[in-house]
C-alpha cells in the first residue's frame, strides 16, 4: 500500500477521513450497516486522564513488600445467604458460549478461579465446561433466556440481570449463523446455522416495578442463597442505579461504552452510551444518597487495561472491576503469533474485531472446531491468571503508594484529572488546581 | 399420601416456597393446597418435583414460574408470567391470565381455560400452551419451539417474528407478524392438535383450526427484508 503521509501536496479531510471514505463507499457497495466485535474504538476521555497522588509530607505511604494492602471483596451481603467473596476485586465479564468456543470459556473459568475470582456465564447458558472450571461462577439471565433453566440457576453463585451492556445500551444481541453450530443451537434451541436474535427486553416484565417482582421470584426458585446483581449499560446511569436499588439489587454491574460486545452494528457501539469514567461518579452519587454505598456493591466494565484503571475505578466508587476485552488478549486473542491469518481476514494483529464471523485464528472467538483446537484451556487459563495477578498487584502498588491498607481505601480525594474534560466526568479537580468543572458551590 | 393446605394469610410465601423445595418434606406429602393467596406473587415457583398444588384463588406475577414435574392448577386468575420458564410438568389456570403467559418455557403444558392476555407465549422454546378463549397481541413473538393452541381468537402480530413454533388458531386472526404465514393443515397436524386438545381436557375439533408458522425469510438477516424489521 502507498504510504502518502509524506507527500506534503495531499492534505486528508478531518470530516472525511480515509476511514469515512471508506465506510460511505462500503455501505454503497453494500446496501447494509457494518457489523463487527469489541467495543468503541474512538477516543473517549479515560482513566489514563487521571493521576493518582502518592502521599508524601500530608499522607503516609504504607511499605510495599511489608505491610498488608487487601484485596478482598464480599459481593452481595444486601439480601443473599452466601454472598460471593472474592479474592481480587478484579471479575471476569459476561461472554457467551456461542460468541465464545468452549475451550475459551473453560480458559476464563481456569484463570479465574486459579486467583480466586468470579467468571461469567453469557446469552445461551452454562457450560459444564464453564461451571466445571469456575469455583465462582455468575449466571447472567438475559432477554433472550437462551439455554435458560432452573437446574443451572441453582448452580450459580450469583445471578446477574441483564438489561444491557455498554457496548450497545438498548440494543439487543445477534450472533450469526456461521457460529451456530450443533451444540449452539441445541443449547439455544434454535435451527443450526441461522442468525440469531437475542431480544433487547425482557419478555416478562417491563419497568423497575416489575423487575423488583422478578427478581423476587429469583430469589424464591433459589432459597435466597445467591446474590443477585443487576447489569446496566452506562446511560443515564444516576437514575439506572437507584431504580436498580430499588428493584432489590445486590449488586449493580455498570458497563461504559468501551464494553466490547461479540457483534453489533458500528454505529452502535461507537455511538450510544457514555465512557466508563464518567458514568462511575453517577452509580456513587445515586448509592451514596440512598444510604447503600459499599452495602450494594458496584462493579464496573469497559475498557479496564491494567492496575491503575482497577484502582482509579474502585478511587471513584466502584467495589470491583469487571475485564472482558483485556481477558480475551491475555488468552491469546490478537497475538503477533496469528498475524498472518489476521492478514488473510483481511485485519491485523492488533486490530482483528470481526468477531461475528467465527474464523478467529486464537480459537476464541470461533466454534470452528479445528480454529477452536488451537487454544489450550489450561496454558490460556494460566495466563489470564497470570495477568490478573499482575493487574492485583499494580493496583496495590498505588494503593499502598497511597496509604491504603484495602483497595476499598481508595477515594476520589486521591484523584486529580489531567484535563478539564477529565476533571467534569470524574468529578475530581484538575491536577495543580482545586477546580472541579460543574461542580456547584 | 398426605396433603397439606397452605394458609397464605397464616403463613408467609417464603416459608411456604421452601416447604415446596423441601425434597424431605415433599417425600411424605404430595398435595398440597394453599388458600388465601390474595394474588401473591411468585407463588409455587421454581418447584422441581411430581408433586400436585391446588392454589385456590388469584394469583399475582410468576406463578409456577420454572416449574419441574409439578402439576399446578390455580382456581382463579394469574397475573403475569405465568408458568414463565417452565421446564416440564403442567400448570392450569381455570380463568384469565395477564401477559406474557408460558413465557420462554422450554416445556410442559400450560393449559389456560380462560383468555390470555398480550405475549402469550412469547420467546416459546418447547412449552405447550393450550388457551380455551382469546389471546392478546404479539402471542408467541420470536417463538422458537412448541405448540400454541388457541381455541378462540388471536389478537395482531400474532408469530410476529416466528422461528420453529406451530400455532393453531380455531377463531380468527388479529394480524400476523413479521415472518409468519398460514400453512396448511395436514393430517400429522391434525392428529397433533387431537392429542394437544385431549391432553388439555378441552373438547374441541381439530379440524376446525387453521395452522401457522414461520415463512422462515427472516432467518438471516438481508437488506432486502429490512421494511419487515
Amino acid at each position: 500500500m502507498t504510504d502518502y503521509s509524506s507527500n506534503p501536496t495531499l492534505r486528508e479531510s478531518a470530516t472525511y477521513g480515509r476511514d469515512v471514505i471508506h465506510e460511505i463507499q462500503r455501505a454503497a457497495e453494500t446496501g447494509i450497516y457494518d457489523i463487527r466485535g469489541w467495543g468503541a474504538k474512538r477516543k473517549v476521555p479515560h482513566f489514563d486522564d487521571l493521576l493518582f497522588l502518592g502521599a508524601s509530607m500530608s499522607r503516609y505511604p504504607l511499605e510495599g513488600y511489608r505491610e498488608k494492602c487487601d484485596t478482598r471483596v464480599t459481593l452481595g451481603t444486601r439480601h443473599a445467604k452466601k454472598p460471593l467473596v472474592i479474592e481480587t476485586p478484579v471479575t471476569i465479564a459476561g461472554m457467551s458460549f456461542g460468541a465464545l468456543s468452549a475451550q475459551a470459556k473453560e480458559a476464563l473459568g481456569r484463570g479465574a478461579s486459579e486467583v480466586g475470582t468470579s467468571t461469567t456465564t453469557g446469552d445461551g447458558g452454562m457450560t459444564a465446561e464453564e461451571r466445571g472450571e469456575s469455583t465462582k461462577l455468575v449466571y447472567q439471565y438475559l432477554p433472550s433466556r437462551y439455554g435458560m433453566n432452573p437446574d443451572d440457576l441453582r448452580k450459580a453463585d450469583a445471578i446477574e440481570v441483564v438489561l444491557g451492556q455498554g457496548a450497545k445500551p438498548g440494543g439487543g444481541g445477534m450472533l450469526l449463523g456461521q457460529k451456530i453450530s450443533d451444540r449452539v443451537a441445541q443449547m439455544r434451541t434454535l435451527p443450526k446455522g441461522i442468525d440469531q436474535r437475542s431480544a433487547c427486553r425482557h419478555p416478562d416484565w417491563t419497568g423497575p416495578d416489575d423487575l423488583a417482582i422478578k427478581i423476587a421470584e429469583l430469589r424464591e426458585i433459589t432459597d435466597w442463597q445467591v446474590p443477585i446483581y443487576i447489569k446496566v449499560g452506562a446511560t443515564r446511569t444516576y437514575y439506572d442505579v437507584k431504580l436498580a436499588v430499588k428493584a432489590g439489587a445486590d449488586v449493580v454491574v455498570l458497563d461504559g461504552m468501551q464494553g466490547g460486545t461479540a457483534a453489533t452494528q458500528e454505529v452502535f457501539i461507537e455511538h450510544v452510551g457514555i465512557p466508563t469514567m464518567a458514568a462511575i461518579p453517577q452509580a456513587a452519587q445515586a448509592l451514596q444518597e440512598m444510604g447503600v454505598h459499599r452495602e450494594v456493591q458496584l462493579i464496573v466494565s469497559g475498557g479496564i487495561r491494567n492496575g491503575a484503571d482497577v484502582a482509579k475505578a474502585i478511587a471513584l466508587g466502584a467495589d470491583a472491576v469487571a475485564i472482558g476485552t483485556a481477558a480475551l488478549i491475555a488468552l491469546g486473542d490478537n497475538h503477533p503469533r496469528y498475524d498472518e491469518e489476521y492478514r488473510q481476514l483481511g485485519s491485523a494483529a492488533g486490530f482483528y474485531d470481526d468477531f461475528q464471523e467465527g474464523k478467529c485464528p486464537a480459537g476464541i472467538s470461533t466454534q470452528d472446531p479445528e480454529l477452536s483446537q488451537r487454544l489450550d484451556p489450561v496454558a490460556a487459563g494460566k495466563r489470564l491468571a497470570n495477568y490478573l495477578r499482575v493487574l492485583t498487584l499494580e493496583a496495590q502498588t498505588l494503593a499502598r503508594a497511597c496509604g491504603k491498607s484495602h483497595l476499598h481505601h481508595l477515594e476520589p480525594e486521591d484523584l486529580v484529572a489531567l484535563n478539564v474534560e477529565a476533571a467534569a466526568m470524574a468529578r475530581v479537580p484538575l491536577a495543580g488546581t482545586d477546580w472541579v468543572p460543574g461542580q456547584r458551590f | 399420601m398426605m396433603m397439606k393446605t397452605v394458609d397464605l394469610a397464616e403463613q408467609s410465601l417464603r416459608a411456604l416456597n421452601q416447604s415446596l423445595h423441601d425434597g424431605e418434606m415433599l417425600s411424605d406429602i404430595r398435595e398440597w393446597r394453599v388458600t388465601n393467596t390474595d394474588g401473591a406473587h411468585n407463588i409455587a415457583c421454581g418447584l422441581n418435583d411430581d408433586i400436585s398444588v391446588d392454589i385456590d384463588g388469584h394469583a399475582g406475577y410468576y406463578c409456577a414460574g420454572m416449574n419441574q414435574r409439578a402439576s399446578v392448577t390455580v382456581h382463579g386468575n394469574v397475573g403475569v408470567g405465568v408458568a414463565e420458564n417452565m421446564m416440564s410438568g403442567t400448570v392450569r389456570v381455570t380463568g384469565d391470565a395477564s401477559q406474557s403467559a408460558g413465557a420462554t418455557a422450554h416445556g410442559g403444558l400450560l393449559v389456560i381455560e380462560g383468555n390470555a392476555a398480550a405475549r402469550c407465549g412469547i420467546s416459546m422454546k418447547g412449552v405447550d400452551i393450550v388457551v380455551k378463549g382469546n389471546t392478546g397481541p404479539m402471542s408467541a413473538f420470536m417463538g422458537q419451539a412448541g405448540r400454541l393452541v388457541v381455541c378462540g381468537d388471536a389478537g395482531d402480530a400474532l408469530g410476529d417474528s416466528i422461528y420453529e413454533a406451530r400455532l393453531y388458531v380455531k377463531g380468527r386472526v388479529g394480524t400476523l407478524g413479521a415472518d409468519c404465514i398460514e400453512k396448511p393443515m395436514r393430517a400429522e397436524h391434525q392428529e397433533e392438535l387431537a392429542a394437544l386438545l385431549e391432553q388439555a381436557g378441552i373438547d374441541e375439533d381439530p379440524a376446525d383450526f387453521r395452522r401457522y408458522g414461520s415463512a422462515r425469510e427472516l432467518y438471516h438477516f438481508k437488506v432486502d427484508n429490512a421494511s419487515a424489521y
